[in-house]
């Protein structure tokens, strides 16, 4: 049924993106003329949406070419993101100078080879995890890869590699207390390459006329999100474009039947390594895209707990499809990720301001002592960081139960990397619900 | 037999299984070294005893909550990651008790049902612990125990009884989605503040070499109820029918079915004796550290899985072997490496594990 309605609509599964898009970008704007916020606030939102619209995406993706794909049960994804950044930031950083922000320096390389150097780093990683852990049962490596994750976040923590020396310069991951991310803005770096700062610089003079104070950072915040989005693009178009190959078709085998795929002469285990690596090089990648502008990164940020997001979006979306992954980034993001926080501040502007309590105790005392549910109904909305959490853990429940395969998993694939039917009997084949091409 | 002889059989033991050789020749590294630095000086005999008695503690605990994992992974056949924040919530169940028991008339009775969210009160100050406040510890392991029990029979008739027959990696997803949603609760009532729960409790220093051991109450008391639990469960799998059901399920659960063993019950057992083992694991190991926070279980499951893959999944023996090996490795690690890296070092041997013996050192020796 959900097949016929991104059937219908115009421009196949691209079309069913730019849709859902629409619809999610229409209520938040709704939901700040509630709020009444000016141009300035609204286009903030916007940026915010399109940043994490593009992580959630792009990692999604990159989940997807491990367990739509390849049937590889990956929940340490937040420690490739960790080793993405950091690895990055080790590369890209400025060399040390004594006196300066940074406790530790970097090795002062232009950003393009950091962000190269974090996505070899990652696929490095995701060898050393896939080489013993693929042989094991999904389960195992399951249990392996989380651990992995957490083995990184440790590292990072622990005072040895706060800083050391290398190639002779005082570099480091900065401990427990953070990592400062102080090399040039890499929407600068970006442009500067490419001979456009100027120009760039011009733009944002332009926009004063929109927002006259201090428009740079909601340029830089829309441009960002406009380019996080090309990523995801091309992350979509990369995917697409390896399960179409014969590569791809390997992989999907394995993840149907593995001995099948090993009797017909294919070395899965090779194969799976591959497709590993090359999902592990895509998650550091995302890791840095999504944290290289926030100015500082500590080894707390990379708890589980992301990883968990991830496994979520992918499945509201499906797995195994490419366009589902996007929409269930793009929906995650949008509801259940930004949406309890706009939800929030929008019962916040219509409710009286008072001070929500401190503690479950206090908000819970007055509805036994004069039935006030007000102190209760404050607390509750001032925790909604921890609660959306609840929410997502009861989303994962509902959808494994009423609907594990997602809003567009297992749809009919071809096996072909090219249209096998033509035109009149394609249409004959939705007519009888056959259900889309997706890949 | 003869030297030869000998000879053959090392050499297609070393070609067969490179990994147990090398993972020996490390091990014996290892020890040499500790060695040496006991002989130099380095680490003392009584430091080295201190780390492998806090070990041997972490060890219990681990061993006593993976009981209840292993037992839940062979029957139902899937990694429960909602299993740490079981253990949390008997923690936190056991503890309110405790607190309230202690602490009524003393105290804010709401600050108490909160085991001291945010400062509103101490177990400190309310002298708590085995000996000073024997009744409330008693009552908080009974009520951590029947918390528990309630609380995974309650998860499996909602969550996991209705995708029963779904494939591992389904209930796995799902039991994710429990613990979070768990843990999340949990720290929307009890708040994310980490507090110490109990007072300074008796200890005694034994002579040891060239030092003192330091063993206080609590640790008796963990020993006491741990031991006591395990062996319990061991009479209870080897002297009842329900033991033979389990490991028949564990086997072949169609064939137990048709064999007319109750399997539903018997999944409802499991779930009960593991539970009950959680939830009072969970509060014995806060009433060890003296501490609460509410990421406690989450942050021991993955120790936890180490010890249950270790020992062989669905071994209750394996589960409190490979629980004490692990404690001592997260523990007397930091004999050789930083101690930022003990945990990693505990991860580390479950992944050496799973790449030289897979099925355990207990292996296929179900529910036994």
């Amino acid at each position: 049924m959900r097949d016929d309605v991104v059937a219908r609509i115009p421009g196949g599964d691209t079309g069913a993106i730019v849709a859902v898009l629409l619809v999610i970008y229409a209520a938040y704007v709704l939901a700040g003329v509630g709020l009444g916020f000016s141009l300035r606030g609204q286009l903030n939102t916007v940026a915010t949406l399109t940043f994490f619209i593009g992580v959630f995406a792009m990692l999604s993706l990159a989940l997807n070419l491990h367990w739509g794909y390849t049937g590889l049960f990956n929940i340490g994804i937040v420690g490739f993101m960790a080793v993405g950044i950091y690895v990055m930031a080790l590369v890209s950083k400025p060399l040390y100078e004594a006196g300066g922000a940074s406790q530790v320096g970097g090795l002062g390389l232009p950003i393009v080879v950091g962000m190269l150097a974090g996505m070899a780093a990652a696929a490095l990683l995701g060898l050393v995890v896939a080489l013993p852990a693929l042989r094991l049962r999904a389960d195992y490596l399951a249990i392996v890869t989380i651990a992995m994750s957490e083995i990184v976040r440790f590292s990072f923590l622990s005072g040895d590699f706060q800083q050391f020396q290398l190639f002779g310069e005082r570099v480091g991951f900065g401990g427990g207390s953070g990592l400062i991310l102080d090399y040039t803005d890499p929407i600068e770096a970006f442009f500067s390459v490419v001979g456009l700062w100027d120009a760039y610089l011009g733009v944002v003079d332009a926009f004063g006329v929109l927002i006259p104070t201090n428009p740079k950072p909601i340029v830089d915040g829309l441009v960002y999100g406009a380019l996080l989005l090309g990523f995801v693009a091309a992350y979509f178009w990369l995917l697409k474009r390896t399960g179409e190959s014969p590569f791809g078709r390997v992989l999907k085998a394995i993840r149907e039947d593995e001995d099948v795929a090993n009797s017909l002469g294919k070395n899965t285990n090779r194969f799976k390594i591959k497709a590993f690596m090359l999902g592990c090089a895509l998650m550091g990648l995302a890791g840095v895209l999504w944290f290289m502008r926030s100015g500082a990164v500590t080894p707390n940020t990379f708890r589980p707990r992301i990883t968990f997001f991830i496994w979520i979006a992918l499945i509201i979306g499906g797995a195994g499809s490419n366009t589902g992954s996007v929409l269930g980034g793009a929906v995650f993001a949008a509801l259940l990720y930004q949406g309890p926080r706009t939800l929030k501040n929008l019962i916040d502007a219509v409710l009286p301001s008072t001070n929500a309590p401190s503690g479950f105790g206090p908000a819970v005392a007055p509805l036994f002592s004069t039935l006030d549910p007000a102190p209760l109904l404050f607390y509750t909305l001032d925790s909604v960081r921890q609660l959306q959490l609840v929410f997502m853990g009861l989303v994962l429940i509902w959808l494994m139960h009423n609907r594990p395969e997602g809003m567009l998993g297992h749809r009919k694939e071809t096996a072909a990397g090219i249209p096998l039917t033509a035109q009149r009997a394609q249409k004959r084949q939705a007519a009888d619900g056959g259900g889309g091409d997706d890949e | 037999m003869g030297i030869a002889e000998t000879y053959t059989r090392g050499r297609q033991a070393a070609v067969a299984r490179p990994g147990s050789i090398i993972l020996g020749l490390v091990v014996a590294v290892l020890l040499f070294d500790l060695g040496v630095g006991l002989a130099t000086g380095d680490n003392s005999f009584s430091g080295v005893g201190s780390l492998m008695w806090d070990g041997l503690m972490r060890g219990l605990v681990i061993g006593l909550a993976g009981i209840g994992l292993s037992m839940t992974y062979s029957i139902l056949n899937f990694a429960n990651f909602a299993h740490g924040d079981y253990i949390t919530a008997g923690a936190f169940s056991g503890w309110a008790t405790t607190y309230v028991v202690a602490g009524l008339g003393r105290a804010d009775i709401g600050a108490l049902f909160l085991v001291g969210a945010s400062g509103s009160v101490f177990g400190g100050t309310l002298g708590i612990g085995v000996t000073g406040t024997p009744l409330a510890v008693v009552a908080g392991a009974l009520v951590a125990g029947g918390f528990t029990v309630a609380l995974a029979v309650v998860i499996d008739r909602t969550v996991f009884k209705p995708i029963r027959d779904e494939s591992g990696i389904t209930l796995l997803i799902t039991s994710i989605g429990v613990a979070f949603a768990l843990r999340y609760i949990m720290q929307f009532v009890f708040s994310s503040s980490v507090r110490g729960t109990t007072a300074q409790p008796p200890s005694v220093s034994l002579y040891f070499v060239d030092g003192v051991v330091r063993i206080n109450a609590h640790d008796i008391a963990l020993v006491v109820v741990a031991g006591g639990l395990m062996l319990g469960v061991h009479l209870l799998l080897q002297l009842t029918t329900l033991g033979k059901a389990m490991r028949a399920m564990a086997d072949n659960e169609d064939l137990a079915q048709i064999t007319g063993i109750p399997t539903e019950r018997v999944v409802r057992a499991v779930w009960i004796i593991g539970g009950g083992l959680t939830g009072v694991a969970g509060y014995m190991f806060v009433l060890w550290k003296g501490t609460l926070g509410f990421n406690d279980g989450w942050l021991l499951l993955l120790l936890i899985f180490a010890a249950v893959i270790l020992g062989g999944i669905g071994s209750v023996y394996g589960a409190i072997v490979g629980g004490l090996a692990i404690g001592l490795t997260a523990s007397m690690s930091v004999i050789w490496i930083p101690s930022a890296f003990s945990r990693a070092a505990a991860f580390f041997v479950m992944i050496v594990i799973l790449l030289v013996k897979p099925e355990g050192i207990f292996s296929g020796r179900s529910t036994a």
